[in-house]
């Protein structure tokens, strides 16, 4: 079968992209075994520290943003449907 | 003064005056040519003061160099030069006049050896950067520039009334450290916090942080490439020389690094995405300034420089996308990569840098700041930094390009822009790397010697995980960041909704109160009228008309009267 779309968006490249993905993952983790990663404090001195760091922390900004968003967030015509938007233009 | 008498600013200043009276030809040279006159000007700037002037009773400092301003100077002419190619084949030309006085009056501010010339040229950034939004031309851009004109007019009365103090207290107008005089106490620190408010305004932190996500996203696509470089970028330099080492600014910092992370990760229009983004890295500059060591001052001042070209290639890519789709809304975009292959490459370049991958000029530069912490045992900032260094990657580095080049097709076939955008953003996009392959060429040109080597085998590994575990992150809560169509209140909700809200019930107050007394006031009034009608109008007895016999017969009483009392 002839497929017209971009090869990014075929099935089988997608998957063979998610493969590449955690290898490439993978291997950032498996590379503190070449170079030693020394922490900086004391507790920060185990193996893969900084990848648990930023992915931990990286969960914990979106859930953050996701609960602020409850709170701020609101149509996009938020402002423009209110009359202290209302002036001259140029 | 010396050999080049003249300030390098007010070369820009000038031929941004004097650009619509060319051709397209002419505006071509000034707009790329005038740039590169003010950085050979500006090397040749002598350290120590070179130009001034007396007014009134002070002598003004036009032109004082030293490295640090040269190394600014060198980055704003590099910005104006690329943001005015970018510019060329879409802008307006006065638009192209407005960057360049623009651009020229923050040039202006950098060699300020005094207070009143640095405000000058403070105020002119004003004018020149509301005249870039404005040439927008549509009714949202005027709106917008009309509340950031507000806001930094109130920023312009803030430093003013703090340079006033200031020389009220000290009788100086030179600009320098001022860090230990915020603890003066009298006079002397009120002028010191006020400036220090004044610059922080322009920087973007909080609580008015929010003129800059409301603002310039409204500009037109090369309008918001110029001013993501100047007002944010002076107002680290100033804050540099005037308050490195104020512990408040690490905190401030701080904030505006994870407030920018946040509300990116928000937010649906990606050059309001990228103008969040703005805020988070000039939180790193601040915190570093803050830390204020040699090796964290040199990190912000890194910073700064690899930070203008990466944001400025950034914004590029995205105004690349809007200038041909006419679409700024990650839930309306998608898959522009099958059509616009180069447009997606630089963007993700500058996204690549602003995340500080190795090899890019971010992981050159900013890994000096959290150096600067970490040389300090400053714990939580050093971790707070490297969190924000992830959060970078989630909110700018992976979302930006994502939904605007990737997720799904969105149908739209877009061409790549025309040329001379192609070539601003091939320029960034090599400088990005060039100067994350060899840091040296930025490191001797930083305000102190450089001590730091960044391409270790631990750091580059320590960094990689970072980075790439944050883009796990971003992958697996995909769901959790479906793009809607909405926008995140911030404070400036105070001014736009609250504002005019209290204003019109105080309005509502005023005139009600006033109508109660102008009632109250007007009925006593009335009253008294018809009291005095009462014994004097033209029925009452005082107006009757008397017979003389009358008269004669009271005058006899009253002299009668007046002789008993005589001798009784």
């Amino acid at each position: 079968m002839n497929d017209h779309r971009h090869w990014l968006y075929r099935p089988e490249n997608i998957r063979r992209l998610w493969r590449w993905g955690f290898g490439i993952l993978a291997a950032s983790v498996l590379a503190q075994l070449v170079f030693e990663v020394y922490g900086h404090f004391g507790f920060d001195d185990w193996f893969g520290f900084n990848a648990v760091y930023g992915f931990l922390t990286c969960t914990a900004m979106v859930l953050f943003a996701k609960l602020l968003g409850v709170l701020v967030k609101r149509d996009d015509s938020y402002y423009q449907d209110n009359s202290e938007e209302s002036g001259g233009g140029p | 003064m010396s050999g080049f008498a003249f300030p390098p600013g007010l070369i820009l200043l000038f031929g941004g005056l004097v650009l619509p009276f060319f051709d397209s030809n002419g505006r071509r040279i000034i707009v790329l040519g005038l740039p590169l006159v003010t950085l050979w000007a500006l090397w040749g700037v002598p350290d120590g003061p070179s130009v001034t002037a007396r007014l009134l009773e002070y002598e003004i400092v036009l032109v004082e160099g030293d490295r640090l301003s040269r190394l600014f100077g060198t980055i704003f002419t590099l910005m104006a030069a690329a943001g005015g190619l970018f510019a060329l084949s879409s802008a307006r030309t006065v638009e192209l006049c407005a960057s360049m006085v623009y651009a020229g009056a923050s040039i202006g501010v950098i060699f300020a050896g005094d207070l009143i010339t640095l405000f000058v040229f403070w105020e002119l950034m004003a004018v020149g950067s509301t005249l870039v939004l404005w040439s927008a031309g549509t009714v949202t851009a005027y709106r917008a520039s009309m509340r950031y004109l507000s806001i930094h007019l109130l920023g312009g009365v803030v430093l003013m009334a703090g340079i006033a103090a200031w020389v009220a207290a000290t009788g100086e107008i030179q600009f320098g450290s001022m860090t230990g005089a915020l603890s003066a106490g009298g006079l002397k620190a009120a002028g010191a916090w006020l400036i220090l408010a004044g610059f922080l305004l322009n920087a973007g932190a909080p609580p008015l942080s929010a003129w800059l996500p409301d603002a310039y996203p409204e500009a037109s696509p090369s309008g918001m490439v110029t001013l993501s470089a100047f007002t944010t970028k002076t107002a680290v330099y100033v804050l540099i020389v005037g308050f490195a080492g104020t512990e408040l600014l690490i905190w401030l910092g701080l904030y505006m690094v994870f407030y920018g992370i946040v509300y990116a990760l928000l937010e649906n229009d990606m050059r309001r995405i990228l103008a969040y983004s703005i805020v988070n890295q000039v939180g790193f500059m601040v915190t570093g300034i803050g830390i204020g060591t040699v090796m964290s001052l040199n990190g912000s001042a890194a910073h700064a420089f690899t930070h203008i070209i990466y944001k400025a290639l950034l914004l590029m890519s995205a105004g690349a996308v809007l200038h041909m789709t006419g679409r700024r809304k990650c839930s309306d975009l998608g898959g522009l990569i099958q059509t616009m292959p180069l447009t997606a490459t630089c963007g993700i370049v500058g996204a690549l840098a602003i995340s500080s991958f190795p090899l890019t000029s971010g992981f050159i530069s900013k890994s000096m700041i959290s150096q600067g912490a970490l040389d300090q045992h400053l714990t939580f900032v050093w971790f707070a930094l490297a969190a924000a260094s992830a959060g970078v990657f989630l909110h700018a580095g992976i979302k930006f390009p994502w939904f605007v080049f990737f997720q799904k097709d969105s149908g739209l076939r877009p061409a790549e822009p025309p040329m001379g955008m192609r070539v601003a953003m091939v320029i960034f996009a090599a400088l990005c790397i060039i100067l994350g392959v060899a840091p040296g060429m930025l490191y001797q040109i930083l305000p102190a010697p450089v001590d730091y080597v960044p391409y270790t085998g631990e750091h580059v590994v320590a960094q990689l995980q970072l980075l790439l575990f944050s883009g796990l992150a971003f992958f697996a809560l995909l769901p959790l960041m479906k793009r809607t169509l909405t926008i995140s209140l911030d404070w400036d909700w105070c001014y736009r909704r609250l504002g005019p809200v209290l204003a019109r019930a105080l309005g509502s107050f005023i005139l009600s109160a006033d109508r109660i007394f102008r009632d109250a006031f007007l009925s006593l009034l009335r009253r008294g009228l018809e009291e005095v009608r009462a014994y004097y109008g033209p029925d009452s007895i005082a107006a009757q008309t008397w017979t003389t016999a009358a008269m004669v017969l009271c005058a006899v009483i009253a002299l009668g009267l007046y002789l008993i009392l005589l001798y009784a």
